[in-house]
């Protein structure tokens, strides 16, 4: 385990490296104790749990409609299995033992001393699924994977790794969440996704924590040629803090990345969120969108798009929208070109509700606050290209659930 | 109105209506009665106020009324917002109605509808079924406004139906369609069962060979400067101008 030393060493370098953005935490200041879940080997077990609490992150307890489900509570994994041929699911370090070629992704994507999170994560104990799709396999239903938290001031360190290997075609749904009445909490989730030639991964989260968490998310991902990421994440509810910037690498001819984001603050939360896409061989493409909406928190919306070589088009969309006063939004959208050849374009706004849009509106019937509501909804109602039509639907029904929480 | 022996009210009354828009007067001293079944044509120059008053009429506060008052049904309504007005049966058709992103043709038509209706027929019948799933107004020609406009209204189904200059913009071939909307609203089929009244804008007038109109008002500067039959004025517009409407004395 020369390799795994190394990844150490470095982790043990970064320990104390605070990240590029969003409030500096320390991890030590939570507890990594928590009441022990036993595994359950159906879904329906975990009513007892709190279900209702899983079904807010959208996670499918009845297992309806699923190929397969990851349920990790606090830091214990209570159940992981697939149920469609071609669809593995485990837990990432029961697939670290049970595969040595693994190693071969672990920290590949992700950079172990990228900050104190990733180093943090690294260096103690942690859990985290591993899911993947064979060769050329295709799944009518998605997988879907939560993660949720109960214990109050405990951290959650997850390591996911996700392989959507050759030809495959994969869908994730996943929901983080923790107990809406928790004072205290920090989740630092690694996340690394490995797309693999003329491969699809699809990867749907919805964030549904609670006014005094943090959350980290560590996410990178790599795609092959001819491959297809697309992330599409909601996170409208409370939250004390939320920073995260995914990146992904286009690496192989013609591949695609689109990343849609939509988020609401409520007042007092801090969400910094952004998604950068490097463009590195010829007919790749990108496309970054976000909606940010305020009630009263604050919003960086931030987007990287980075050609490297010609031949690739790419365009990012950062809209904000601010409710009510005391909210503010920053948008951040980067262009960064290395080659004359390419087609790269952004579009930011941020503003108030259109008074006149409220008034066609009202002239309509609806009372000015009905009419608000439909205009953010609309703002929000971002349309997302290339799901499965049942999906889309799911996720539409998703985020129906918690925009009704959040607004 | 239930009582015989007082005036019988009318659908729109408005006395001595004057309309500041950001602090600048546009109208004044219009006087205006609409009865019930009535149609009106209102006729005017470019600039003339003619979409200020509509706008007055359907509430919206920019249009802000500086003297005198508008009454539907007898009720003072002046200082009701929008929806109320909606609600008490007033609908607008837009000259420029805004585009709203992410929300669609289809749901500002049920929005606008009081009754449950067959929304997909109904955007088929005013060649609009492609633009269902559309935003609303996104990318719509001047035409396709007109249309869009006229389908939501019809969900709505107004006992006042405003209409700012409903035939611009749009081709021959839809002007028909246009027209037998218009006169769908406005119950036109009906004689002397009918209750719907409008107040419709016409620059060029087009329109009235689709629908009839029992009276005709030109607005200058901001103020009605002649009432009557809507083609007499017609034909003294086309051959005269609108300069001649000032100073007539005929
Ligand atoms: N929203 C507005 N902002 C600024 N000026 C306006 C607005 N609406 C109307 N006006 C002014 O009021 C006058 C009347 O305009 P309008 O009612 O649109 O005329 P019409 O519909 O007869 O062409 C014009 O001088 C116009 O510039
Ligand atoms: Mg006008």
């Amino acid at each position: 385990m020369h390799a795994l030393e190394e990844i150490r060493e470095r982790a043990r370098a970064a320990a104390a490296k605070p990240a590029l953005y969003g409030a500096d935490l320390d991890p030590c200041e939570y507890t990594a104790e928590a009441g022990e879940c036993g595994y359950v080997e159906s879904l329906d077990q975990l009513e007892e749990l709190g279900a209702e609490e899983l079904a807010r992150a959208g996670v499918e307890i009845s297992g309806k409609e699923r190929s397969g489900s990851y349920v990790q509570i606090d830091g214990s994994v209570v159940h992981s299995k697939a149920l469609e041929k071609g669809l593995e699911v485990l837990g990432c370090r029961e697939a670290l033992e049970k595969y040595d070629w693994l190693w071969d992704y672990y920290w590949n994507a992700v950079a172990v001393d990228a900050d104190k999170y990733t180093a943090d994560v690294e260096l103690n104990p942690f859990e985290g699924y591993f899911m993947r799709a064979m060769p050329g396999s295709r799944t009518i239903y998605p997988l879907q994977a939560c993660l949720y938290m109960r214990e109050p001031r405990f951290v959650q360190r997850v390591h996911n790794i996700i392989i959507a290997e050759e030809g495959s075609e994969l869908h994730i749904i996943t929901g983080c969440a923790s107990k809406h009445d928790i004072e205290a909490g920090l989740h630092l989730g690694v996340s690394e996704f490995y797309v693999k030639r003329n491969a699809k991964l699809t990867f749907t989260m919805v964030h549904s924590w609670a006014e005094g968490m943090d959350v980290r998310p560590r996410s990178a991902v790599v795609v092959e040629e001819g491959g297809l990421f697309m992330n599409n994440y909601i996170a409208m509810e409370a939250v004390r803090s939320l920073q995260t910037y995914p990146t992904c690498r286009l690496v192989g001819e013609g591949a695609t990345a689109r990343f849609n984001s939509i988020m609401v603050a409520q007042p007092g939360s801090e969400l910094d969120v952004g998604s950068r896409v490097v463009l590195g061989a010829p007919g790749c493409s990108a496309e970054i969108i976000s909606r940010a909406v305020t009630r009263g928190g604050n919003i960086v919306a931030r987007g990287h798009l980075k050609g490297e070589t010609g031949g690739i088009r790419a365009h990012l969309e950062c809209h904000g929208l601010i409710l009510e006063e005391g909210g503010a939004i920053l948008a951040v959208p980067e262009l960064e070109g290395h080659h004359p050849d390419v087609d790269m374009s952004h579009e930011a706004a941020v503003g108030k509700i259109a008074q006149q849009e409220v008034e066609y509106l009202m002239s309509r019937g609806l009372s000015e606050e009905e009419a608000t509501a439909a205009i953010v909804r609309g703002f929000l109602n971002v349309k997302i290209e290339g799901l499965p039509p049942r999906l889309e639907q799911e996720m539409k029904r998703m985020m129906e659930m918690s925009r009704r929480k959040a607004l | 109105m239930g009582d015989p022996e007082k005036e019988r009210d009318a659908m729109l009354e408005l006395r001595d209506l004057a309309v500041a828009v950001d602090g600048r007067q546009i109208l004044s001293g219009i006087d205006l009665e609409i009865g019930y079944g009535e149609t009106h044509v209102l006729f005017g120059p470019n600039g003339s106020g003619k979409t200020t008053l509509l706008m007055a009429l359907m509430g919206f506060p920019r249009y802000q009324v500086t003297g005198g008052a508008i009454k539907l049904n007898g009720e003072d309504i002046t200082s009701l917002p929008p929806d109320e007005r909606a609600r008490r049966g007033i609908g607008m058709m837009y000259q420029r109605p805004p585009t709203v992103r992410g929300v669609s043709l289809r749901q500002m038509v049920s929005i606008s509808s009081r009754d449950d209706l067959d929304v997909a027929s109904l955007a088929g019948e005013m060649n609009l079924e492609e633009f269902l799933e559309r935003d609303v107004n996104h990318g719509f020609s001047g035409g396709e406004i007109k249309r869009s406009e006229l389908l939501q209204l019809q969900a709505q189904n107004p006992d006042l139906v405003l209409l700012d200059e409903p035939e611009s913009g749009v081709d021959m071939e839809n002007l028909q369609l246009v027209g037998r909307a218009i006169r769908r609203l406005l119950q036109k089929d009906l004689v002397r069962r009918r209750s719907k009244s409008g107040l419709i804008i016409t620059h060029t007038g087009y329109i009235l060979d689709y629908v009839e109109a029992d009276h005709g008002h030109v607005l200058c500067n901001g103020t009605i400067v002649c009432s009557g039959n809507p083609r007499e004025q017609l034909e003294g517009i086309r051959r005269y101008g609108f300069e001649e409407c000032a100073t007539c004395t005929r």
